[in-house]
């Protein structure tokens, strides 16, 4: 289907001057179920829509703890992701081994950056199939990060990757000004309505299939139990979904992207670059 | 082979010795352990010593493993400070890998993995882990510097750890002693007797002393406590 | 034995974790060059004296910052070789660093310091090290030399604000560590630390106070410890940033001494 003549290796330029096989890593992406990220003035939130590969199986976990600080959600390949996570946990483990102090979000995302960007250039190596949001509380304050399988990261207000998540981001969008004033039930509330954008209007969100992240000052990273996720989502429980937004951009929203030739999807644009 | 020394005495001279770098040293402090039937209590003095003088009066040599076990370790205090490190590393390695935190007993247990393997060149530290096991029953566990391992209800270690444990196998042991019961011994008694030992031990070695850092661990949290001793 | 494999350097048994004397990029770990690459069975004295060494460093705590102090004399054993050897530096805005022993080792240690400096501000993300993982990583540097026998010969003292706070530690050659609101190391440690914790104890210690504390121990240590030097440095770190002195020199009065001359 996108098959061209100089998609056959990652070290191929095409002329246009595109890396095929590394916009085609950028797909799997859109292939896991999707995530929100976001953040107030005091803490980040992940929250992430799990899915089960079938009946028989249980839902497949989301958010992964990196250290007391920092969480990643996923959306890719998950072995990818778990490759990855054990990369940045052991870094984690390594700062704090050697500087008695928690590692800094923004330069943990630059070694994994760098660490990603190398499988880019090299022609025994194959991109990683894998996007991360990254939580994350430093002296900073709080962090979202978005990682992309072509080695690029973003600073975010605010974001959702995978499945039918230009919804989500539709919706963290328009009510990107009010998250800083928000207390924590608002922007978890916010990111759950953003999470059930990407939903088809069948489906809806329960306790089994979000996962929700929180961290931050003096607040050690936690995943939240049910009890605390059943609370979260009497938040939004009720309220009148967005009729068809989900179903009419979702599917269609990573073809349409393909068309405009826009190969950094998720454009930063929409939200990156804070402070 | 030849020496100086041993071949040609007369050509010694006194006082023109060889000086080898010396990697360990003694930096004192003591430690008390307690275990009851829900609780464990642990002590340790707050005084870093190297020889006749005093580095620091309060220097906390009990670590905080988990909500359920607590390390207590004095002897080389830079491999104090090495070894607890890695260990902590070690137990958040264990939560990632298994999504839960290490119990008691397996932190005893990789404990003495990891001195042994610094058989040959150890880690020079008196060890004494008290917490509560996977049944919440109170726990001790103590080490030798290369990994030998015993649980026990109570133990002394460091400094004046030779001077403590007698006195600890005759009031919690009841060790020659005639016409005891024995009974699981109250939390209040433990704490009592742990300051005990250690206002005792204080008059006798000089490296134990200024204070004593208590932390008492329940199924509730570890609380911890304070109690000053002689500071000469 | 053979069955056994190299008892004295055994391979590691858990991957991907910390481990002491095999871990990361410490200076002096890596290379196959110089005396760091030699193994714990090959006991040889590396460096088993120093060469140029340097006497105490002094450090106290004040309410809103702390005080180092160290004269400027580097010995060369009982010769007062040179004259001029600083060794209290800023190492940023947060920091301030005091060495004593051997003082190649000092130098050597305080470049690769300021790299480190220089190679954080290069990443430019606004973030200063603290005073704290200065600390722990010198303790890691010096445990990791000492666990080759093969040490850098001399003792730190960091000083700084460590968020918000004042911070004060000391680093021996082993990698000992340990933190108190005053330290003195070398014959200080006898001499200054009691008119020291004297000063600390008697409470609320002002910048001035602080200062005039250290001033007065340094002068004692100069009339008593031979290695010491009349000419000395002083820094002072607050939140407002590092400020070190140019050398001064105590004005020494010997007519003190004539007990000495009494025949």
């Amino acid at each position: 289907m996108f098959r061209n003549q100089y998609d056959s290796d990652v070290t191929v330029w095409s002329p246009q001057g595109r890396l095929h096989q590394v916009e085609y890593a950028m797909e799997a992406v859109k292939l896991g179920s999707a995530t929100v990220g976001l953040k107030n003035k005091q803490f980040a939130v992940l929250i992430a829509l799990k899915r089960a590969v079938s009946e028989l199986s249980a839902y497949q976990k989301k958010v992964i703890p990196i250290d007391e600080h920092i969480a990643i959600s996923i959306s890719g390949l998950t072995a990818d992701a778990r490759m990855l996570s054990r990369y940045m946990r052991t870094e984690c483990l390594n700062h704090r081994y050697a500087h008695d102090a928690p590692m800094p979000v923004g330069r943990l995302i630059g070694l994994v950056g760098n660490k990603m960007q190398i499988c880019t250039q090299r022609y025994d190596k194959r991109p990683l199939g894998v996007g991360l949001l990254v939580a994350g509380y430093d002296d900073q304050g709080p962090h979202i990060y978005q990682t992309c399988p072509s080695a690029n990261f973003f600073d975010c207000r605010a974001m959702a990757i995978g499945a039918r998540s230009q919804s989500a981001r539709t919706y963290l969008e328009k009510h990107l000004n009010s998250f800083p004033d928000s207390d924590l039930q608002e922007i978890v509330a916010h990111g759950l309505r953003a999470l059930r954008d990407t939903l088809p209007n069948e489906v809806d969100l329960n306790t089994k299939n979000v996962s929700i992240a929180i961290v931050g000052p003096k607040t050690p990273l936690r995943i939240c139990d049910e009890d605390e996720l059943s609370r979260f989502l009497t938040l939004v429980e009720g309220e009148e979904r967005r009729s068809g937004s989900g179903a009419a951009t979702g599917d269609t929203a990573p073809a349409q992207e393909r068309d405009t030739g826009d190969d950094r999807e998720p454009q930063p644009g929409v939200a990156m670059d804070t402070e | 082979m030849l020496s100086i020394d041993g071949n040609f005495p007369e050509y010694a001279v006194p006082g023109a010795k060889q000086v080898r770098f010396e990697p360990y040293a003694d930096n004192g402090g003591s430690i008390v352990a307690i275990a009851g039937e829900d609780y464990a209590v642990i002590g340790a003095d707050t005084r870093l010593s190297t020889g006749f003088s005093i580095y620091t009066r309060e220097q906390k040599k009990l670590f905080k493993l988990s909500d359920k076990t607590v390390l207590g370790a004095t002897g080389c205090w830079c491999d104090t400070l090495t070894l607890t490190r890695l260990l902590q590393a070690r137990m958040q390695m264990y939560e990632h890998d298994h999504n839960k935190s290490m119990t008691t007993p397996a932190v005893a247990q990789m404990l003495s993995t990891m001195l042994y393997y610094k058989r040959f060149f150890p880690y020079y530290v008196s060890n004494v882990l008290a917490g509560l096991d996977a049944e919440g029953k109170g726990c001790v566990y103590s080490y030798d510097p290369i990994g030998h391992c015993e649980r026990s209800n109570y133990r002394a270690g460091g400094s004046a750890g030779a001077q403590l444990q007698p006195l600890l196998d005759n009031q919690i042991g009841l060790k020659n002693m005639q016409n005891v019961k024995e009974a699981p011994i109250p939390r209040e008694k433990a704490l009592a007797l742990l300051k005990d030992v250690f206002i005792s031990a204080a008059e006798r070695d000089i490296y134990t002393g200024d204070c004593i850092y208590i932390l008492i661990i329940t199924a509730n949290g570890i609380q911890e406590e304070k109690f000053e001793l002689r500071k000469d | 034995m053979a069955f056994m494999g190299d008892m004295m350097n055994p391979a590691p048994f858990w991957q991907n974790g910390p481990a002491p004397g095999a871990f990361y990029n410490f200076p002096g770990n890596s290379s196959s060059f110089g005396p760091s690459n030699h193994s714990v069975k090959e006991f040889k004295a590396h460096s088993a004296q120093p060469i140029t060494t340097t006497t105490t460093v002094i450090g106290v705590k004040f309410d809103k910052g702390c005080v180092i102090a160290a004269d400027t004399l580097g010995s060369y054993g009982t010769l007062a070789r040179f004259r001029d050897c600083p060794r209290v530096i800023r190492v940023n805005d947060l920091i301030m660093l005091g060495s004593g022993g051997d003082y190649a080792d000092y130098q050597y240690l305080k470049d690769i310091i300021e790299q480190k400096i220089i190679d954080e501000q290069c990443i430019g993300d606004g973030l200063n090290l603290k005073p704290r993982s200065l600390y722990c990583w010198l303790t890691r540097v010096l445990y990791n030399k000492r666990c080759k026998m093969d040490p850098l010969w001399s003792n730190y003292i960091v000083a700084g604000i460590q968020d918000g706070e004042p911070f004060l530690g000391s680093v021996d050659k082993l990698g000992t560590a340990y933190e108190d609101a005053a330290i003195a190391t070398g014959l200080g440690a006898y001499m200054a630390t009691p008119l020291l914790r004297e000063g600390v104890d008697k409470g609320n210690l002002d910048e001035e106070t602080a200062k005039a504390l250290v001033r007065k121990c340094m002068e004692v240590l100069y009339y008593r410890d031979a290695r010491a030097f009349a000419r000395y440095q002083l820094g002072v770190v607050t939140a407002a940033g590092v400020k070190i002195d140019d050398v001064t020199e105590i004005a020494h009065n010997w007519s003190l001494a004539h007990m000495i001359h009494m025949k």
